[in-house]
């Protein structure tokens, strides 16, 4: 059961860890520019879909995907690649290398992808401007703030222009309106580049920055928008 | 919050007399504002006349009224109707949404639904008030950012209880 | 209770003793003393009690304490191991009495016969008892009887197994017993004691008692050198392992001090109890050290060292020095954690770092080395190493200073050249920037192997220097000198011939030739002193044998020749001589005179001088010119050119010669007995080397995956990236590499400068042996690689996504 038109889909989802089941018959598609908030109470398995989703773990059983590829299909140098290129990351803290400049934070997964050094460090400036961070590009991520931080971590997730960006609590650990900001300039530049965003929440007001919610509850997924109509 | 709803919803786990249904209503919802016994009168009345309840019975007795109520197949449906209904996300909601929770679990029904079902109309208005926000003035802003709060504030309540069902669900039943 | 809880009821009633109403029974304040032995306990509980991380950090500690304790507790056995060697070398010698006592029933005549089998030396000692009571040695209940021996238990393990077949033909006397410990110098000690029937004057002399008062030599400079390279070599590594270990978990004792402050107790309080947790794992260490001292001392029998080979119990520290290492070591770590906190202030609410930013100069680093080399080239440009306190003192502080200024260079090479490192691919620049913000720890770690590397080298330089000085003078002399020669007492030509002979049938000789030797001198005249004449020497052969020695023109029986280098004054035709000279000053002798023939022809020696295969007779006489019997102690010397590639042919002469007399001496050049001996400690060098090393390695394991923890969201998220593992892999592998790298130029070359100057100081040849500098260069490069293989398995599990869930 994949929509028409989807980019990224995702059908009759297991997945346990040991004998407790995270993920169990979970259903999911998301279209291209569409911005879909993931709900659900704590430990529903919101945080495993989404890495199920993103090919960060495969799921017991079920399939991913994306465009006309089968991501369960693929092994992990693959899924890689694929993560590498396509896909984008917020998470909630953390996440920036502290050794490296935040202009070099941004660069990296450009890097990775190949991007020769002053071209990934160029490009990582415009989305730093993009972000409202330029200013602190040279400065290490222990000496940011929390908001600024975040901005960059957006801004990291970004810089490969990916299709589907992935962001779990990417507010998490900021005040309302640092928070709110970052989903402002998040939401308006995934949907300047037509990418997926796959947001995983627990507030509303982060939630409300979506076109539609799905909720995750016992490992389950429910449309609201089917309910809805 | 409805009145006429709540008490066709507390007939539904059995028959009762009117002085039961105002104490059943006090001890569940009734807070600090009790219900006067005339309001509980005059909604039978009203609930009889449109078919929802009947009486089940007449007891002898001093009292005033002694008639015994019981629900008909037309009043189980309107509850269940009324509980699926998602309210109309307004500020200070949650005295419906209690209700309608703890009814949900006292006639067995699925409380997690019903939240389901509300979050979804809450966002929904919350994405209104977020697009809103975001190409409005400063003024729609804060006004925006009034009615958000209030409306996350109603969310929370209701993800908190969804997290309390299972307790909830043993003071009720219990 | 908890101990939180009561450190706060303490805390409270301590610094509050009178208002406290809410306390029903207030505490009584406690004295000062018992405060703080209250906080070191309190320590040493959270150290045992404190969870895996607590339990890791006590392990750590423990174990690096306790191998520091045993490196110490062996250096400090050192003099008395060597007291207790030279006590058992007293106990059991006399090496010849000034005034002999007179033959009776409690004397016995003495000599050495030691030999050399495959190039382990054997102490050997004839005894032949005048009486019924002869002197005992410590070690054996009675003398053994003739034709009999006594032999040590590693003798007698070697006669038993087949590859002393040999040597059983040469000691064919019956093993009647086995010398006990107190008649043995070590364990590994080849020795025997046979008896004689034979044995006579001068072969053998007689004394009266065993044991004579003689000095030790002392310590040779080398053995020195070693002692002290050795615990400062292996003693760094173990100081910074301690430093290692202690800031284990760091930050989960931070949290639980900021905890303690939060409750009331004051800065003074957490330090102390922060001291208690490292003292804990400190003791646990010195009782494992003690223990592991006593296990590695067992190893001692198997070492043998400069003919030093000693029992276990004669390692033993003395009561100072133990002392003193069972408290400075645990105080020593106490120390390195409260180093360790400086600049560290725990506040209720968590940790504040005030440490200044370390700005790393110059001119201090070069000053240490540069200061120790300043001590050390005076001593290296003196002629002869004098064995004086002060010059022991200027060795081993400029030795120390030397490595010493490694460990301070080294933190400021690193972040000089780090901080000009930069581009490069995504792994190598996560490596570098990684370095450039924090170097510390890794330095730390590095610090120690560079350390333990340089002072490996300087120390194998020195063994490798003495071994090729060693090595070489034998070659020189076997070339000078290809032969074999043995001399030994002899009182009538037929021995000789015999001797002779005997060796002509041995299997791989050559040929041999000899002569009976002995001293002659001028008559003395009375009231005029004699030894103005010196010493004039008369060799006494056959023609066949005097014809190897000079060109004869004839020879017949009873002919006498001068040589061209006689002392011309003395000896002529038809002059007296004495052939019983005076040897000894006090004690003249019989004068034995002998006239010259006149019919003395001279010739002319074929090897005249002084040295291997020349000798210098003043006169050849044939044995029917003289009576032997009148010269005085009369000698038979032998040389033999024997076939090098007939294996064992060396050892066939010896059973020969051993048969004509067991006293004979050997003079050779063929067995090199350092060789050996200084390869197996040059093997042992390496082992221990290769273990610091490790020991660093676990260092830096632990550094790089504690480290790797903190970081375990960041690296889940590169992961979620599409980052490959062999990038982060690499970064880590870069990561150990540069440090590692640097720490090993900086070894080699301290090391090789200290070991260039220790070997002028025992003025010895500089060499150095590339193959093990490279060997040393190939373990930090395994030991690179040894971290960061070990360091994947964690970084793989750090990576998985479970480092990114938020609840």
């Amino acid at each position: 059961m994949t929509p028409e038109g989807s980019l990224l889909a995702a059908d009759g989802l297991h997945k346990a860890y040991g004998a407790t089941p995270a993920l169990d018959g979970a259903d999911f598609s998301v279209h291209p520019g569409e911005v879909v908030a993931v709900l659900g109470p704590s430990g529903s398995g919101k945080s495993t879909l989404l890495h199920v989703l993103a090919g960060i773990v495969r799921p017991d059983s079920g399939t991913v995907r994306y465009g006309d590829r089968e991501l369960t299909g693929m092994n992990d140098t693959e899924r890689s690649a694929l993560r590498r290129t396509d896909f984008g990351f917020v998470f909630q803290f953390g996440q920036l290398v502290p050794e490296l400049t935040c202009v070099e934070n941004v660069a990296l997964p450009l890097r990775l992808n190949g991007v020769r050094r002053k071209e990934a460090e160029r490009q990582a400036r415009d989305w730093l401007e993009r972000l409202e961070v330029e200013d602190i590009r040279g400065q290490r991520p222990g000496e940011v703030s929390g908001g600024q931080g975040q901005r960059v971590a957006v801004a990291r997730a970004l810089a490969t222009r990916p299709r589907v960006l992935f962001a779990d609590e990417p507010t998490g650990a900021l005040d309302s309106l640092n928070g709110e900001r970052v989903m402002t300039l998040l939401t308006d530049a995934a949907r300047d580049t037509s990418a997926a965003v796959v947001l995983v929440t627990h507030e509303a007001r982060v939630a409300a920055y979506s076109d539609r919610e799905i909720v995750v509850r016992d490992g389950k997924v429910k449309d609201m928008l089917a309910g809805l109509q | 919050m409805s009145i006429g709803h709540t008490l066709l919803g507390l007939l539904e786990s059995g028959p009762r007399h009117g002085y039961d249904l105002k104490r059943a209503f006090d001890e569940h919802f009734g807070q600090d504002r009790p219900l006067h016994y005339g309001q509980v009168y005059s909604t039978m009345s009203r609930l009889l006349k449109n078919g929802l309840v009947e009486v089940d019975g007449v007891e002898a007795g001093a009292g005033p009224e002694r008639k015994r109520y019981a629900i008909t197949d037309a009043g189980v449906t309107d509850v269940a109707q009324w509980l699926s209904r998602p309210e109309k996300p307004e500020p200070y909601l949650q005295s419906t949404l209690y209700t309608k929770v703890v009814l949900a679990l006292m006639t067995e029904r699925n409380a997690a639904e019903l939240l389901d079902t509300q979050r979804a109309e809450h966002l929904r208005l919350m994405r209104g008030l977020t697009e809103r926000k975001r190409k409005g003035d400063l003024a729609d802003q804060l006004i925006c950012d009034h009615a958000l709060f209030h409306l996350e504030a109603d969310l929370r309540w209701l993800e908190l209880t969804a997290a309390r069902l299972d307790r909830l669900a043993e003071t009720v039943r219990g | 209770m908890s101990p939180l809880r009561s450190l706060a009821d303490r805390r409270t009633s301590r610094t509050d003793p009178g208002t406290a109403p809410q306390h029903p029974a207030p505490a009584r304040p406690r004295s000062r003393p018992r405060a703080w032995a209250d906080d070191l306990v309190m320590g040493m509980r959270f150290a045992a009690g404190g969870g895996r991380e607590g339990w890791i950090r006590t392990a750590l500690t423990a174990i690096a304490v306790a191998l520091g304790v045993a490196v110490l507790l062996i250096g400090a056995s050192v003099p008395t191991l060597m007291d207790a060697w030279h006590g058992r070398e007293k106990a059991r010698e006399n090496l010849g009495q000034r005034h002999e006592p007179p033959r009776g029933d409690t004397t016995v005549l003495y000599a050495s016969s030691d030999t050399v089998f495959h190039g382990q030396a054997i102490r050997g000692r004839l005894v032949r008892p005048d009486g019924a009571h002869p002197p005992v040695p410590p070690g054996m209940s009675q003398l053994p009887g003739p034709g009999r021996m006594l032999v040590s238990p590693a003798l007698k393990k070697l006669l038993d197994s087949p590859d002393g077949a040999l040597l059983r033909e040469r000691l064919d006397y019956r093993v009647t017993g086995i010398i006990g410990d107190a008649g043995l110098s070590g364990p590994a000690e080849l020795t025997y004691v046979a008896g004689s029937a034979t044995l006579h004057e001068p072969s053998g002399y007689r004394i009266d008692h065993f044991g004579k008062a003689w000095d030790p030599p002392p310590m040779r400079p080398p053995a020195v050198l070693l002692v002290i390279m050795t615990c400062v070599a292996l003693l760094t590594p173990v100081m910074v392992f301690i430093g290692t270990s202690v800031r284990v978990g760091n930050e989960q004792r931070e949290r639980r001090l900021a905890a303690l402050r939060l409750v009331g107790s004051d800065v003074a309080t957490t330090r102390r109890i922060a001291s208690g947790e490292s003292l804990f794992g400190s003791l646990l260490g010195l009782a494992a050290g003690a223990l592991l001292f006593l296990g590695l001392r067992q190893l001692a029998a198997l070492i043998t060292l400069w003919d030093i080979n000693v029992f276990p119990a004669d390692i033993s520290p003395g009561p100072l020095p133990a002392t003193l290492i069972a408290v400075l070591v645990p105080a020593a770590s106490v120390l390195v954690t409260l180093f360790a906190q400086r600049g560290v202030t725990v506040e209720p609410l968590g940790v504040v770092r005030n440490r200044p930013a370390v700005r790393r100069r110059l001119w201090w680093r070069v000053l240490l080395p540069v200061l120790g080399a300043a001590l050390l080239l005076p001593l290296a440009r003196e002629q002869q190493w004098t064995d004086s306190p002060f010059n022991t003192v200027r060795l081993a502080v400029g030795s120390m200073l030397l490595l010493f200024g490694v460990t301070a260079l080294l933190p400021w090479l690193v972040d000089t050249v780090v901080s000009r490192l930069h581009g490069g691919p995504v792994p190598w620049q996560l490596a570098v920037r990684r370095l450039q913000l924090s170097s510390g720890s890794a330095t730390r770690a590095v610090t120690g192997i560079t350390v333990a590397v340089a002072g490996a080298i300087a120390i194998h330089m020195l063994f490798t220097g003495m071994q090729a000085g060693y090595t070489e003078a034998y070659a020189q002399s076997s070339k000078e000198r290809p032969d074999l020669a043995y001399w030994g007492h002899t009182d009538s030509w037929r021995q000789t011939e015999q001797a002779l002979a005997a060796l002509r049938a041995t299997p791989g000789v050559k040929s041999a030739r000899g002569a009976l030797t002995a001293n002659i001198g001028q008559v003395p005249v009375p009231g005029h002193p004699a030894d103005d004449t010196g010493y004039m020497t008369i060799a006494v052969g056959n023609c066949a044998e005097l014809r190897k020695l000079a060109a004869l023109p004839s020879c017949g029986s009873g002919d006498v020749f001068l040589t061209d280098q006689r002392d011309k004054d003395v000896i002529r035709p038809g002059a007296t001589i004495d052939l019983n000279p005076r040897l000894i000053e006090d004690d003249p002798p019989e004068p034995h005179p002998w006239q010259i023939p006149h019919n003395t022809r001279p010739t002319h020696l074929l090897s005249p001088g002084v040295g291997p295969n020349h000798y210098s007779f003043d006169l050849l006489a044939t044995p029917s010119a003289l009576d032997i019997g009148r010269l005085n102690s009369s000698d038979m010397e032998l040389t033999v050119d024997y076939d090098r590639n007939l294996p064992d042919a060396i050892e066939h002469i010896r059973n020969t010669t051993a048969h004509i007399a067991p006293a004979l001496y050997e003079s050779s050049t063929v067995d090199n007995p350092h060789d050996q001996q200084l390869s197996s400690v040059r093997n042992g060098l390496f082992a221990g080397a290769v273990v610091t090393l490790l020991l660093i390695g676990a260092g830096l394991i632990i550094t790089t995956v504690e480290q790797l923890h903190e970081r375990r969201r960041m690296l889940s998220s590169l992961h979620a990236f599409g980052t490959r593992r062999a990038s982060l892999g690499w970064s880590i592998l870069w990561q150990t590499a540069v440090p590692v790298t640097l720490g090993l130029a900086l070894a080699l070359g301290c090391g090789l400068t200290l070991g260039a100057l220790l070997l002028s100081i025992i003025d010895n040849g500089v060499t150095v042996d590339w193959p093990v500098v490279a060997g040393m260069a190939g373990i930090g490069a395994g030991v690179i690689l040894f971290v960061t293989a070990l360091s994947l398995p964690p970084l793989w599990r750090m990576m998985r996504p479970d480092g990114l869930r938020t609840e």
